[in-house]
């Protein structure tokens, strides 16, 4: 079986974020980045298909330069190779866009089994897996927990709301997007990550996509992403900090006689 | 007969999903600042009651009932409403942002080739034209968003975002039907059947005090601590999602979308950030305290109280001070 799992890098998960002078994005300079949870569960379902029935993991990411370090942790955990669409040139925040550049890539590979996380950690769209398996033609289905082959298909379990699960049936190829903590994760070995050093970054250019500048251009998307600002507060939480006897006692203090909570 | 505003209803056999009516109090909002008509559209099977219980405080309520779309399937969804856009122009789609929403909505967009802004926590109105409003970053940002062009905009609210109990029940509505050729509908996925998951032992509904832990509290030694605090508090333990993902916890003490539905009179968040999932379990309880070293954490916003600190420093000042005072 060969499966294209799409990654995106994102902000550590407790960054401190700073808003652009220009309201449009958080300044990136400073920030640590790492694989978006979900898709870290997308890779690891996609090994342990591999892994049980044969075949490939192809990694897909888009961004500049620096995800290839999260690529290159990928590779180290076990995927054979990755393609990285590079997007020095070019940034776009329109989720159909970012899907369009995605599909066309896996076009190019015909792969069994497509593999999305549920939604990324920064915009949190959620969007991404549902679009390109429209835009690639295929059957799908999101919040998966657990993945097994069946007769000419998969069969997959997937998440409904309040503890509820459902399981369905798909022809392959197909697209999933995955649900966080449906397995455990694994970490690299060292040998994963000395062979790692052997294995193919495919650069992927507009060009080799077969896509025009204007085609990726969010300027002529019908959604405008116009600014982004810190909310205000509905609530106004009485915060404490400092010393943490301090705080602890005046917090249980007010608990007590305030709140009455005990 | 055309649909200016459709709300797109969810239902699980015959039974409405409640997130649809926050969903039509929404498009009620909508159309009123608007000026245009409000439609609700249902699809299933055996769903006719359930269209006839919708006709509240809407023009219409359209119904595409078939097997096709008798168990929910996105190619089922999809195709139908495609089909249903493409005659009646609508000029918004509205859904309330639930797991089968996610499911589809964003699908339903491509297929369209409009855009879908998902999950919005509210909308406003600049001039004459609304502006919609979601959260990045787990919450601790909210970005404005506008559609340009006249075609079927999409728009998924946040469940909560909206209080079904404010639904307008002014205009009583009439029953169409949308008219779908569902033979030309294709479904490739196939329901084999639905389940319920863990077996809940705990019912955490009924608890007076709970402390709930985050992914802040790092490894699983350290729930020896939070068992303390909630053994001074006289309290039950619960857990965000990747506390109990990683078996830190039982599956059964989740406290999110994905697991129980909180109301206590003390919620005690130890490390938990509040990603929109945990709080839509917890929110409406009595005295909500935070506990988290990020001073910019959304579980904050919706505090009674909040510490910024290391909860391995607060925690154990904490249990000290409740047992004093206790």
């Amino acid at each position: 079986m060969k499966i294209i799992v799409c990654m995106k890098q994102v902000p550590v998960q407790d960054s401190l974020l700073k808003i652009t002078d220009d309201n449009t994005w958080v300044h990136e300079d400073e920030l640590n980045w790492e694989i978006n949870e979900s898709d870290n569960y997308a890779m690891e379902a996609a090994l342990r298909l591999k892994e049980e029935h044969g075949g490939e993991v192809v990694l897909l990411s888009m961004g500049p330069d620096r995800v290839k370090e999260s690529i290159k942790q990928g590779l180290a955990k076990g995927v054979e190779r990755a393609l990285h669409i590079n997007n020095e040139d070019f940034t776009t925040r329109d989720p159909f866009i970012n899907a369009k550049l995605l599909a066309a890539a896996i076009k190019q590979e015909s792969p069994d089994l497509v593999l999305t996380g549920l939604q990324a950690d920064d915009t949190g769209f959620g969007q991404t897996g549902p679009i390109l398996a429209e835009y690639l033609g295929l059957p799908h289905t999101s919040i998966v927990m657990e993945i097994e082959k069946s007769n000419g298909g998969i069969k997959v379990k997937r998440e409904l709301e309040g503890g509820w699960f459902q399981s369905v049936e798909l022809p392959l190829p197909a697209l999933l997007s995955i649900q966080s903590g449906s397995n455990q994760l694994r970490y690299a070995t060292i040998k994963g990550i000395m062979m790692a050093k052997k294995k193919e970054i495919k650069s992927l250019t507009l060009a080799d996509l077969g896509l025009a500048e204007d085609e990726v251009d969010d300027s002529n998307s019908s959604l405008n992403f116009n600014r982004i600002f810190i909310p205000e507060k509905t609530k106004k939480a009485e915060i404490f900090e400092g010393d943490p006897k301090e705080i602890a006692a005046k917090l249980a203090d007010k608990l007590k006689n305030e709140a009455k909570v005990f | 007969m055309s649909v200016d505003i459709l709300v797109v209803a969810e239902q699980r056999d015959g039974v409405l999903n409640r997130a649809t009516l926050e969903a039509v109090v929404a498009g009620q909002g909508l159309s009123k600042d608007l000026g245009l008509d409000l439609s609700v559209l249902v699809l299933g099977k055996n769903i006719g009651d359930l269209a006839n219980d919708l006709c509240v405080g809407v023009k219409e309520v359209l119904i595409a009932e078939h097997e096709k779309v008798g168990d929910y399937t996105a190619d089922g969804y999809c195709a139908a409403i495609k089909q249903i856009v493409a005659k009646e122009a609508p000029k918004y789609i509205l859904f309330s942002h639930t797991y089968m929403v996610r499911d589809y909505s964003s699908k339903l967009a491509a297929a369209l080739n409009r855009q879908l802004v998902s999950d919005c926590v509210g909308y406003k109105m600049d001039g004459e034209s609304p502006v919609f409003v979601r959260q990045i970053f787990q919450g601790k940002i909210d970005a404005d968003f506008t559609f340009s062009g006249d075609g079927a905009n999409l728009v998924s609210f946040q469940v909560g975002a909206f209080n079904a109990d404010n639904l307008d029940s002014g205009t009583s509505g009439e029953v169409r039907d949308a008219g779908v050729a569902f033979d030309e509908i294709e479904v490739r996925t196939k329901v084999l059947d639905i389940f319920e998951g863990v077996k809940q032992e705990v019912d955490l509904s009924k608890a007076e005090r709970i402390v709930s832990v985050g992914r802040g509290i790092k490894k699983p030694e350290n729930m020896d601590l939070m068992n303390e605090l909630a053994a001074v508090l006289d309290a039950e333990l619960a857990a965000s999602r990747p506390v109990c993902d990683d078996g830190w916890l039982p599956l059964d003490r989740q406290v999110g979308s994905s697991g129980q539905t909180v109301t206590p009179s003390l919620y005690l968040a130890v490390g938990i950030s509040g990603a929109i999932q945990h709080i839509v379990g917890m929110k409406n309880s009595g005295t909500i305290v935070a506990i988290n070293k990020d001073p910019h954490a959304p579980i904050f916003d919706i505090a009674d109280y909040g510490v910024v600190g290391d909860l391995f420093e607060v925690v154990p000042a904490l249990i000290a001070a409740v047992k004093e005072i206790r």
